[in-house]
């Protein structure tokens, strides 16, 4: 008979550290200077903790020290690649609290210019989420086409990404005689890449194994952080606020709101954030195809420009369907001539902060890939 | 055809052919890593509607070279905390593991810079040899992404070196050969002879004509996973790993692991082109044989599947590092070992 | 559910703590409560079927010359019903109870609010910053706040 041995043993000794890991600010998948700070498990993830404020510029003080018309530049410098839904919520808000009433024409250029700007933004967050997954030649295909919408921004405004174009009661100029024509044509060739994408990127084996059941996110979890947009509706809630309290003239247009139905894996996963997008992208043709056939040929754009933005006394919050989610802004007025205080509730932002909820033990390539499916801008985030 | 070195022929087997035999192929791997950068540059241009560097030389086509200058012109940093000597070494490592697999590469019937009857099994050793570079390299680095992308590729490597070592098994066991010169000339009189359609023989080889196909898809995979390509490419994975385990080297060091990584791929597609698709052999019988023939027949069919290699990387997503394993160990592994049975047993009953 | 019926509920319900409701239209309507009792107010919102405010869409800080405010827009995805509640703190003691655990957006948007003007949510379980560094020393956004000259050493307005 063998002697037992005990051989004591420190388990607590055993025990390996988790490692930390810096991802940012500078790291090519964080879509600009986030920071996330991801305690890693092997290749499991077990916290991601992010900071941000690396381009925290304090749009709100500047805000408080320039008129209403000055603030748009820096509205518009918020989400940087759907600068004209930025500026939409902004003057609609001063507009309210005036009481202005735009011209019809106005209102169709700017239900226009705002859903080919969100044509634009869902193609670059589609690009940069297969990027993400691995894939790059999606990515310039999407960036052709967000270049051709570029151009008709360029010619009706002179802005590529930062426009100045929606003022408060009106636009800054008319737009150019062929406008029409080249908006439709935008359309035909979205919908033919889009075609193009669908197969080589949206039901690819590997993009679907990647991003479906990955970063799954429940809908009572999506509104109880506040999540808006492709996050909430990926999650399968049908709201969007152009249908659910119709600003603008959006209330005169027939489309749908895609929802995430978990058609390949969970409702709520990241393959559901991003057909979302994809198919919005559909409707926002269908938006335009109607405004270009409804739009009034005549009429002055600059007619309800008041002379001076001057408020009442009061504050307002006003909110629209950003690309992103939901791009509100409370105002409020002193009755002086610049803003008391404005504050942007801006949809990454909110967004963002679901990010460590929902990646939490998926794989550190995961990460990456959930990141890619909120779609944040920082340019928003940090304000 | 007979097979022979053709230096050792017109010198005599002394010090002098043995250089030429090996000097030979190292400036044959450098135009065609230059060669084959250019081809990336612009096969990815074609793909994704781009025209690709323009500006250096007509087409850009010198702009490889310029690359390579401004590579040499960089400075070499090494980092703090970093382990010089491995650091160091690490690049010179991998290059020196994937150029040994060029001595027994049969280019031509005439030319095999070392002739050796066992080179499949010794290519395959040599080719394993990369892992210990990147480990190295990774480790050295003192980086985390470095290490992370390290770890991802040495557990990778070893995954997917067991399908691609049955591939072999097979293709030796169809041909009762280790040796890639008798493996080719086997292989001889027409592309209905490769191995890809079940190699030589009556018609009694129908039976395992699948399984051939299958076996060469299963090795095509597999080297890609092996030379760290996309779809396999997780341990450089750029969007996670920033670099993988080359994220803190520049200049040399850095050229090195490139250069490394267009040796690999070449090394893989001539196993392919050797195993299953009759080496340097005419796919017409004795139309359009001979000597340079052979060389122009073997750089082609090698540069097909270089480009086939090209052709996925900038049409697929990246695979995720646990689908990986399942594809490595849950799918290539047991058709391959399917594959090889009925090849064995192909082999007993004829 | 209009504004004036939710102030009328609540201010059976709370009493005291409901201190006002001010409408002055075009501009949004909105209940004045007490700082105290704005936990409790705020989870009644949610919870009772009738309100069931499951979304905060917004929560501002504002800097009044005297007094800090915070400011809380409500939504309820289902009802589709708005409320705005606003929670008025003197300058000396910016405390406000924290209403991260009930809707947990609130987490960046109280840190955002503690960053800029220094209100102080308590009972928050991670109150630092988020936009500034972790070290910056004052609350920007308010009216009386002086940039500083230098950080770390480097001149500010550079």
């Amino acid at each position: 008979m063998t002697e037992t041995k005990f051989v004591d043993i420190d388990f607590s000794r055993i025990e390996t550290d988790r490692m930390r890991l810096n991802v940012g600010p500078q790291h090519p998948s964080t879509h600009g200077v986030l920071r996330l700070e991801v305690e890693l498990d092997g290749e499991v993830v077990t916290n991601v903790i992010p900071h941000i404020g690396y381009l925290h510029r304090c749009f709100e003080k500047i805000a408080e020290n320039m008129n209403y018309q000055q603030v748009i530049p820096y509205v518009d410098r918020m989400d940087y690649i759907s600068s004209m839904n930025n500026e939409l919520p902004y003057v609609m808000a001063v507009e309210k609290l005036m009481g202005i009433k735009v011209p019809e024409k106005v209102e169709y250029i700017r239900v226009i210019m705002a859903e080919l700007n969100r044509i634009a933004n869902h193609q670059i967050a589609i690009a940069t989420f297969g990027l993400d997954a691995g894939a790059f030649t999606p990515f310039l295909y999407l960036f052709r086409d967000r270049e051709y919408i570029l151009w008709i921004f360029e010619k009706a405004t002179g802005g590529r990404l930062l426009f100045n174009y929606f003022w408060v009661g009106g636009l800054a100029n008319d737009v150019y005689p062929t406008f029409k024509e080249d908006v439709l044509n935008i359309v035909k060739q979205v919908r033919k890449t889009n075609k193009d994408i669908e197969e080589l990127l949206i039901y690819n084996k590997i993009f679907i194994d990647r991003t479906a059941n990955v970063g799954v996110l429940p809908a009572d979890v999506a509104i109880n952080y506040g999540c808006s947009g492709p996050m909430l509706r990926g999650s399968g809630i049908p709201f969007d606020l152009r249908k659910a309290e119709p600003y603008s003239i959006y209330d005169r247009f027939d489309f749908e709101i895609p929802v995430g139905k978990g058609e390949v894996g969970t409702v709520g996963d990241c393959w559901d954030r991003n057909i979302v997008r994809f198919r919005e992208m559909e409707q926002s043709c269908r938006i335009i195809e109607q405004a270009i056939e409804q739009m009034p040929d005549s009429g002055d754009v600059q007619s309800a420009i008041p002379k001076k933005v001057r408020p009442p006394k009061g504050e307002i919050y006003f909110r629209c369907e950003n690309p992103k989610g939901e791009l509100g802004f409370y105002i409020i007025s002193d009755g002086k001539d610049k803003p008391y205080r404005v504050k942007g509730r801006a949809p990454s932002f909110v967004n963002l902060s679901v990010l460590p909820e929902i990646s939490r033990g998926y794989l550190f390539a995961d990460l990456i890939v959930i990141l890619g499916s909120i779609d944040i801008v920082l340019g928003e985030i940090d304000r | 055809m007979e097979t022979f070195n053709v230096f050792e022929r017109l010198l005599g087997e002394n010090i002098l052919s043995a250089a030429i035999s090996v000097l030979l192929p190292l400036v044959f791997l450098i135009i065609y890593a230059l060669i084959a950068i250019l081809g990336e540059l612009k096969i990815s241009a074609w793909i994704q509607e781009r025209l690709g560097p323009m500006r250096t030389g007509p087409y850009g086509i010198l702009q490889p070279l310029a690359e390579v200058i401004k590579l040499i012109q960089k400075e070499d940093i090494v980092p703090a905390g970093a382990n010089k000597l491995l650091f160091n070494l690490a690049p010179y490592v991998i290059f020196a593991g994937s150029f040994a697999g060029f001595a027994v590469i049969p280019f031509t019937a005439a030319f095999v810079p070392a002739e050796i009857n066992i080179g499949l099994f010794y290519i395959f050793a040599i080719g394993a040899f990369a892992v210990i570079g990147i480990v190295m390299g990774g480790w050295a680095s003192n980086n985390k992404y470095s290490l992370l992308g390290a770890m991802r590729s040495a557990s990778q490597m070893i995954s997917y070196e067991i399908p691609g070592a049955l591939v072999i098994l097979s293709a030796a066991v169809l041909a009762n050969s280790l040796d890639m010169q008798k493996i080719t000339l086997l292989q001889a009189g027409g592309f209905w002879n490769w191995f890809l359609f079940g190699g030589p023989g009556s018609w009694s080889k129908i039976w395992i004509v699948p399984f051939t196909i299958l076996l060469s898809i299963i090795y095509l995979i597999a080297s890609l996973a092996e030379t760290n390509r996309t779809p396999f490419d997780i341990p450089e994975g750029e969007s996670e790993l920033v670099a993988g385990y080359h994220t803190e080297y520049s200049g040399m060091k850095f050229a090195m692991f490139f250069f490394a990584e267009y040796s690999n791929m070449f090394i893989v597609a001539a196993i392919l082109t050797v195993v299953f698709l009759g080496g340097w052999t005419s796919p017409f019988g004795d139309f359009m044989s001979g000597f340079w023939w052979g060389v122009f027949w073997f750089i082609f069919k090698a540069m097909f599947i270089v480009f086939v290699q090209i052709w996925l990387r900038w049409t697929l997503p990246r695979v995720r590092v646990d689908q990986l394993m399942y594809l490595g160990w849950k799918v290539l592994l047991p058709f391959a070992l399917v594959c090889f049975m009925m090849i064995s047993l192909y082999r007993i009953i004829y | 559910m209009e504004i004036g019926e939710i102030y009328n509920r609540l201010k059976e319900k709370f009493g005291e703590s409901i201190k006002e409701l001010i409408e002055n239209p075009p501009s949004d309507s909105y209940i004045n409560i007490a700082a105290e009792n704005l936990f409790d107010i705020c989870l009644e919102l949610r919870d009772n079927p009738e309100f069931d405010f499951d979304y905060l869409m917004c929560l501002s800080g504002v800097d009044f010359p005297d007094t800090l405010q915070v400011v809380y827009h409500l939504y309820s995805l289902k009802k589709k019903h708005k409320v705005v509640l606003k929670v008025t703190v003197s300058k000396d003691n910016p405390k406000v109870p924290s209403i991260e655990r009930i809707w947990r957006s609130a987490d960046w948007h109280e840190r955002e609010a503690y960053d800029l003007f220094g209100i102080v949510f308590e009972g928050h379980h991670n109150l630092i910053r988020i936009l500034l560094p972790y070290d910056w020393e004052g609350h920007p956004l308010r009216k009386d706040y002086k940039e500083p000259e230098t950080y770390h050493g480097m001149r500010v307005p550079y």
